[in-house]
């Protein structure tokens, strides 16, 4: 796990605030709505925000880091209570909890409150599974999976670590490993366009990749990496089941109608 | 000799061309995954690695921050040693200031160890355009010169070529070659040819990797041996370096050259490791009468002069973060058109050429931070990489100019669509009814994807958004709750 991973996790809270971010609001709402039930299923109270939008990485990847303040700010402001905050992509959440501080840090107004709101920001995945200690009980037929995960949930966050010990408490799923694993499957939001012959020798080699898992089902907790994988997968005609879906919906499918 | 030129702003037109080429692609990949398996098995203990970085980072941050002090300290101690120093803002005045050592020998015949500085310079063609001869003595350096070609790697300056490749290059070039594929016999081969310029070289030319300001001495890291020839036969030596290079006390080293070789090569220690601390003195029967070092700035105290841009400066050239860079292992080093390629080489480069030339650069990364989880000194790249996108970008209005080509990729359409993006994007009510009116209209929407579906198809989008079903939901429950029903 990257150092920056390793982090201590709070007792699990009453009530928690929801992020969707805005890949998850265009491509796939089932997945959050899988989130709140499996949260839900834990005795936590899910609220929802409605006016978030986006968490601003974008604009600050793209190199416009006063667009991105602003956006980051007006998000920063949805959410008063102390209740932990749960995103539903690695990639926000470590934008939150890295990059907010890093935003703001000159910043003689802004700074410790965007310090104290980075605190308050857990994955999806890991704070089901460090935080809810959630215990999955399995209901569906054998099968194998392939977990994709983002490099900044991964190297940000160490969500890779989390996702994989939920996926192997599953016990008739059978947790695959892809080679070069850890490698970026080219997406890196704007490179993607701007570097595209680059980007798309990178989501070959890691289409391929996942599919030499021989696994049947591909999760991710990253609608940005999704995204690109489907998309490519689909391109050459290969898209089917293995089509990658948010590692919530895999879960809740897997576990719907088990007890808490 | 002209060699093969490769330009950073022609970036992706290289890479394109590096990418069609399949058995640079193979050679790449299968020299990184052997790389990073080295240094993997190096790094056994994730603890004691986690201390080791946390170590090597504070040695170089605390010598930067003493950076113009323990230059003179070095200036002065290296002269207490009999060590000649000299100072060179850029390029064109080191060149000037090495040839002028050299002719002032009356000499022609120069070899030189591996020294990325020197390549930064182009030091080689200028000497040869003064009818200088100089040979480079690394075996990989040596390969590359006979192709007429930069390295490609800082540390493996031959590691796009494959056994087959060299074996033609000797053919050409040498003489009484016995063609072979035998990779012992090509070194054989490539040993003895060099044997015979050492010989005959009057001076020789070394890069530096730590200059202890304590002791004016200066350390050499490498594994064959071609370092102590350079530096020993000739009976002149001329150190060059970048300014960053100084170290404060002679115990910052060992830590230092452990992390380095390490994380470069996956060896615990090199072969030679060279402390060079002043010419022959009375009694001794080898070394050089003369020993010249050259210190080089040529945008490193652009560098220094911002606080967050200065960790460029930590650095000590291992190649880790290219070894583990997804797009250097696909691209090669030769497509960035830099001295340094890969991760380092993107941030570094902006303070050597300017920001208008390397703009691509900056922007050719992921940010997927490989290059950060590897770097021993705890550089993070990603982070400068975003500093320098933003520096780039900055409207013309705003420019402060501290850095060369600040605001050089500004584009006024850009900037207008991160604004309005940045404006909707605050407003919910107004981004919401958009984005539930994209998702319906998607199909029949323009949608500029060009670049995106050169192998991807279009995103698929929901029916509904996230947003428009949480509604739903909502006013589900409280019916449900209105008519006593529950889940
Ligand atoms: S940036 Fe770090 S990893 Fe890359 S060459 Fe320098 S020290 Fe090594």
């Amino acid at each position: 796990m990257s150092e920056t991973g390793l982090r201590i996790y709070p007792s699990k809270p009453s009530k928690v605030y929801f992020y969707a971010t805005c890949l998850l609001d265009l491509l796939d709402p089932d997945g959050g709505l899988a989130a709140i039930e499996l949260i839900e299923r834990e005795g936590v109270e899910v609220i929802w925000v409605e006016k978030q939008s986006c968490c601003g990485q974008p604009a600050y990847t793209s190199g416009y880091q006063e667009q991105a303040k602003t956006v980051a700010l007006s998000q920063m402001g949805l959410f008063p209570k102390d209740y932990p905050i749960v995103v539903m992509s690695g990639s926000c959440a470590g934008m939150m909890f890295k990059h907010y501080p890093h935003l703001f840090a000159n910043d003689d107004i802004y700074a410790d409150q965007a310090e104290a709101f980075a605190e308050r920001v857990f994955e999806f995945s890991e704070f089901l599974a460090h935080i809810c200690r959630a215990k999955l009980h399995d209901q569906g037929p054998l099968t194998s999976v392939v977990l994709h995960t983002s490099c900044s949930g991964r190297r940000e966050l160490g969500i890779h670590a989390s996702s994989q010990a939920l996926l192997s408490q599953l016990d008739k799923v059978e947790l695959k490993k892809a080679e070069y694993e850890s490698e970026c499957c080219g997406f890196g939001g704007s490179f993607s366009l701007r570097h595209s012959e680059i980007s798309q020798a990178m989501v070959e080699d890691k289409a391929r990749h996942l599919q030499g898992s021989g696994a049947s089902y591909l999760v991710s907790a990253d609608w940005g990496c999704l995204a690109n994988i489907n998309g490519h997968l689909a391109y050459r005609g290969e898209a089917s089941r293995f089509n990658g879906q948010h590692l919530a919906s895999f879960l809740w499918q897997r576990t719907k109608g088990a007890k808490a | 000799m002209s060699v093969q030129h490769y330009q950073a702003s022609q970036f992706k037109q290289q890479a394109s061309d590096a990418l069609a080429n399949q058995t640079l692609r193979s050679n790449f990949r299968g020299a990184m995954d052997y790389l990073q398996q080295k240094r993997k098995d190096a790094f056994s203990d994730p603890q004691e690695l986690a201390q080791l970085r946390e170590h090597a980072e504070n040695i170089r941050q605390r010598c930067l921050s003493k950076l113009p002090q323990l230059l003179e300290q070095l200036e002065k101690n290296c002269q207490a040693n009999g060590i000649q120093v000299h100072w060179a803002e850029d390029a064109k005045q080191a060149q000037q200031l090495i040839a002028e050592l050299i002719q002032s020998q009356g000499a022609t015949k120069v070899v030189k160890g591996k020294s990325m500085v020197t390549e930064e310079i182009e030091l080689n063609q200028h000497l040869e355009g003064l009818g200088i001869e100089c040979v480079e003595s690394d075996m990989g350096e040596y390969i590359v010169q006979l192709a007429k070609e930069t390295p490609s790697h800082i540390i493996m300056p031959a590691i796009h070529k494959n056994k087959q490749q060299v074996a033609d290059l000797f053919q050409q070039h040498i003489k009484d070659f016995d063609y072979t594929l035998s990779v012992d016999k090509l070194i054989q081969t490539g040993r003895e040819a060099l044997r015979t310029k050492f010989k005959q070289a009057e001076v020789g030319i070394s890069g530096v990797n730590f200059a202890v300001a304590e002791t004016g001495t200066l350390c050499l890291v490498e594994n064959e041996g071609n370092g102590r020839m350079t530096t020993t036969v000739p009976p002149v030596h001329i150190a060059v370096t970048g300014i960053e290079k100084v170290v404060e006390f002679l115990s910052d080293v060992p830590p230092l050259f452990s992390i380095l070789t390490r994380s470069a090569t996956g060896q615990h220690i090199t072969t030679y490791f060279n402390m060079i601390s002043g010419p022959r003195r009375a009694p001794e029967r080898d070394g050089p009468n003369e020993v010249h070092l050259v210190l080089l700035d040529n945008g490193r105290s652009q560098a220094y002069a911002d606080e967050a841009l200065r960790k460029t400066l930590q650095c000590i050239r291992c190649g880790a973060c290219m070894n583990h860079c997804p797009v250097y292992t696909r691209v090669g080093g030769h497509a960035y058109g830099t001295t340094y390629p890969g991760p380092i080489g993107k941030i570094i480069s902006p303070h050597l050429q300017g920001l208008a030339q390397t703009s691509d650069l900056v922007t050719a990364s992921s940010l997927c931070g490989a290059c950060e989880e590897v770097c021993p000194v705890k550089i993070p790249i990603p982070s400068l990489l975003q500093r320098l996108r933003h520096d780039a970008k900055l409207p013309a209005a705003e420019q402060t100019p501290s850095l060369k080509g600040q605001a050089s990729a500004a584009s006024w359409t850009e900037h207008t669509a991160w604004r309005m993006w940045a404006w909707l994007s605050t407003h919910p009510s107004i981004y919401n009814w958009a984005m539930a009116v994209g998702v319906k209209l998607a199909k029949y929407l323009p949608m500029p994807m060009g670049e995106w579906t050169r192998c991807r198809n279009k995103p698929e989008l929901a029916s509904q958004t996230f947003h428009q079903t949480m509604k739903r939901r909502a006013s589900k429950s409280l019916t449900r709750s209105a008519t006593g029903g529950g889940r």
